[in-house]
């Protein structure tokens, strides 16, 4: 604020120092002129702080959230303290909480999904921003891949528990697993289809943004299209790919709904990917509204917590990844 | 900006979120304050304002219409679930609350006031499965039951399930257990079953609305575990008598503490709670004495404080919300059946009023 103030004053000094000079043959008229500038100065003024504080409110929500979070969930620290993080046994009866076999089902089911679906997503950012940038066909995929994204989650949900859930089925039976259909691999799949927009959209833009002159020059010098994308294109926008595929990771930690209708709730430890799991999001959901005893409220309080922390975490480390990438 | 700035900035930033963060308290505060006067009946004497079981909802939203019919009383009600209800006359936001289990001590000792059940309806869980190829109705014991969702009888041709079931030619398949995800008053009730039928459910898993199961699946409210027992073959799973009979699912028929193999029914669930109650009605059907009466089945109760002039509440207020719920228990039973909700017993009717009778407003009873 103080940097904002001396701006002004430093402005409106040399203004009238220039307006002193100038008075001497038109006296009115540069009064006025101050005038207007004083008021553009004060809209200017106005905006800048306006944004200043918009900007601040963002900090405060998003740390707001954050002490609420660990306030909330002092009852449960202060009784399981850090065993929580590695307890393997969730039982609301005898007030145990253990939060190892939901961590373990958030990562499992987002890093899966991330597997399947990148070279999906990554395929149709270069089909999309290299291959066919224009026409109703590309035109068409882009606004289903859109499309994809505005789905709401629940819908996924019915369609997997309909749809996928009983093909997912049949395969466990022919494979000899346990077949339950739902379970940790029915939740990758479905949160597999439903983060393909974000790391799609995100690199077809930068896609399309690389410059035409780099890939001109490769094919001047006789390099093949495929050639072209892979030691052009691919590593001017690795940055830009990168981040769209962190978008997508980000969306599949919290997705909630379509994975508790899939996953099969359950907080024995999976065995494999086929066995049924559970999520952090999901317990949650599922738990929170006959959470009736203080510890256990305060416990699934702080599995939002840890949520929140594994999403900052992975954002991070995606940051640092993203920033090596841009330096080589 | 500059360095100072940046850092005045982070300063303010930090002032900002504490403010927040202390204000989200307050502001909460001021929301109760203000649907305590809402349930003071300063906004609308013609209306009570009611929130728990969502078990009770459709039967309710029945009486309340019927009821309004009658008297032209309105009432709202909310079906946030049973430990939300509690939650909301505990902070005294709603006149009643409801809930498919009793209060138990940690809840009820966080009341400022001694609570009043009056057992409203009664539902029952059955056990429902998937077996294509069987066309009887199986018959389970109470160690069947238990056994299986413990995970320890895993497959259906068991010798166990044969003993009880002769004659009935059982399939070589695995059993996949069935269970409610999110906390219930269904869980409540059947865990509560379980618990008192077997000891060693009592020793590992226990009763609650949630519980750690030892074994099976997961499905999100009565549809969800109707849905994936109905998808996926071998599969058993506890489901709510209405909705069960509503989607027509196969469910067993289950041994009570008599020995007698009962379907689960509108009149064996009724028959299940005309036992000796105890004057506060806070009892557990399950595993009932009666001998025609299915075992898994339990009352759900409104709940409402004994003292009913609290917050300002006009008299007025407390002798329509009391002639509201003897109406329910008396007359409202009527409509339990179309709706496949048990009507309550003779001995709990008796009961109810009774309990009813003794709420009081300034000291004095409120109904004669």
């Amino acid at each position: 604020m103080n940097g904002t103030t001396i701006d002004q004053d430093n402005l409106t000094l040399s203004e009238v120092s220039l307006g002193v000079i100038g008075s001497v043959s038109r006296p009115i008229k540069v009064g006025q002129k101050v005038k207007r500038l004083y008021r553009q100065i004060r809209t200017e003024n106005v905006f800048k702080r306006m944004l200043v504080l918009m900007g601040l409110l963002m900090i405060v929500l998003v740390v707001g959230i954050l002490l609420t979070l660990i306030v909330e969930s002092m009852p449960s620290i202060k009784a399981l303290g850090l065993k929580y993080l590695w307890g393997k046994t969730w039982d609301p009866v005898q007030d145990v909480y253990g939060a190892y076999p939901f961590l373990l089902g958030t990562l499992l089911t987002s890093f899966l999904a991330l597997i399947i679906s990148v070279p999906f997503s990554i395929a149709v950012a270069i089909f999309l921003g290299e291959y066919y940038p224009k026409g109703w066909l590309p035109n068409l995929l882009k606004n289903t891949v859109e499309l994809i994204a505005a789905v709401p989650s629940v819908i996924y949900g019915f369609w997997g528990l309909a749809v996928l859930v009983p093909v997912v089925r049949g395969f466990e039976t022919k494979i000899g697993v346990e077949p339950v259909g739902v379970g940790i691999f029915s939740s990758a799949l479905i949160l597999a289809v439903m983060i393909i927009p974000y790391a799609a959209s995100l690199g077809r833009s930068v896609i399309q943004m690389v410059p035409s002159q780099l890939k001109e020059a490769a094919y001047s010098l006789g390099a093949t299209r495929w050639e072209v994308i892979r030691s052009v294109i691919i590593p001017y926008t690795k940055s830009g790919l990168f981040a769209g595929i962190l978008l997508s990771l980000g969306r599949a930690l919290g997705e909630t709904m379509a994975v508790t209708m899939v996953i099969g709730n359950t907080s024995i430890i999976p065995k494999n990917i086929f066995a049924p799991g559970n999520t952090m999001a999901s317990v949650i959901a599922n738990e929170f509204t006959e959470a009736d005893k203080p510890v256990y409220l305060s416990a699934l309080i702080e599995l939002g917590l840890v949520l929140f922390l594994v999403t900052v975490v992975i954002n991070m480390i995606g940051k640092r990844v993203i920033s090596r990438f841009t330096n080589e | 900006m500059n360095f100072l700035n940046l850092k005045s900035t982070l300063a303010v930033g930090a002032l900002l979120a504490m403010a927040s963060f202390s204000s989200c308290n307050g502001g909460g505060s001021a929301a109760d304050n203000k649907s305590d006067s809402a349930a003071t009946g300063n906004s609308d004497a013609n209306t009570l304002l009611g929130a728990g079981s969502t078990f009770d909802y459709p039967l309710f939203s029945k009486l309340f219409s019927e009821y309004n019919k009658l008297n032209g009383l309105r009432v709202n009600y909310q079906s946030i679930g049973s430990g939300g209800g509690i939650q909301q006359l505990t902070s005294k936001t709603v006149d009643f609350g409801a809930s498919d289990a009793p209060l138990n001590g940690k809840q009820d000792s966080t009341l400022s006031a001694p609570a009043l059940h009056i057992p409203v309806t009664a539902g029952a869980v059955v056990i429902s499965y998937n077996l294509a190829e069987i066309k009887d109705t199986l018959n389970l014991t109470p160690s069947i039951i238990a056994d299986i969702f413990l995970g320890k009888i895993t497959k259906w041709n068991d010798a166990k399930i044969a003993a009880t079931n002769k004659g009935v030619k059982l399939p070589n398949a695995p059993i996949v257990v069935t269970h409610r995800s999110d906390g219930s008053g269904t869980t409540g009730i059947f865990t509560s079953y379980l618990d008192k039928v077997s000891e060693e459910w009592h020793a590992k898993v226990g009763k609650g609305n949630s519980v750690n199961w030892p074994a099976g699946l997961g499905g999100k409210g009565n549809e969800g575990v109707a849905g994936s027992v109905k998808q996926t073959p071998g599969a058993i799973g506890y489901i709510e008598l209405a909705y069960a009979v509503q989607n027509g699912m196969a469910f067993a028929k289950v041994q009570n503490k008599a020995g007698n193999f009962i379907t689960p029914s509108i009149a064996s669930v009724t028959a299940a709670a005309n036992i000796t109650l105890p004057a506060d009605s806070k009892v557990s059907l399950t595993n009932t004495e009666a001998a025609d009466g299915y075992p898994i089945s339990g009352f759900s109760w409104v709940l409402i404080y004994k003292e009913q002039n609290y917050n300002n509440r006009s008299a007025d207020r407390a002798t329509r919300l009391l002639k509201l719920l003897s109406w329910m228990i008396h007359d409202g039973q009527q409509f339990s059946g179309a709706l496949n909700y048990a009507p309550l017993s003779p001995a709990a009717v008796t009961t109810g009023d009774a309990i009813l009778k003794s709420a009081t407003y300034d000291g004095k009873p409120i109904l004669q």
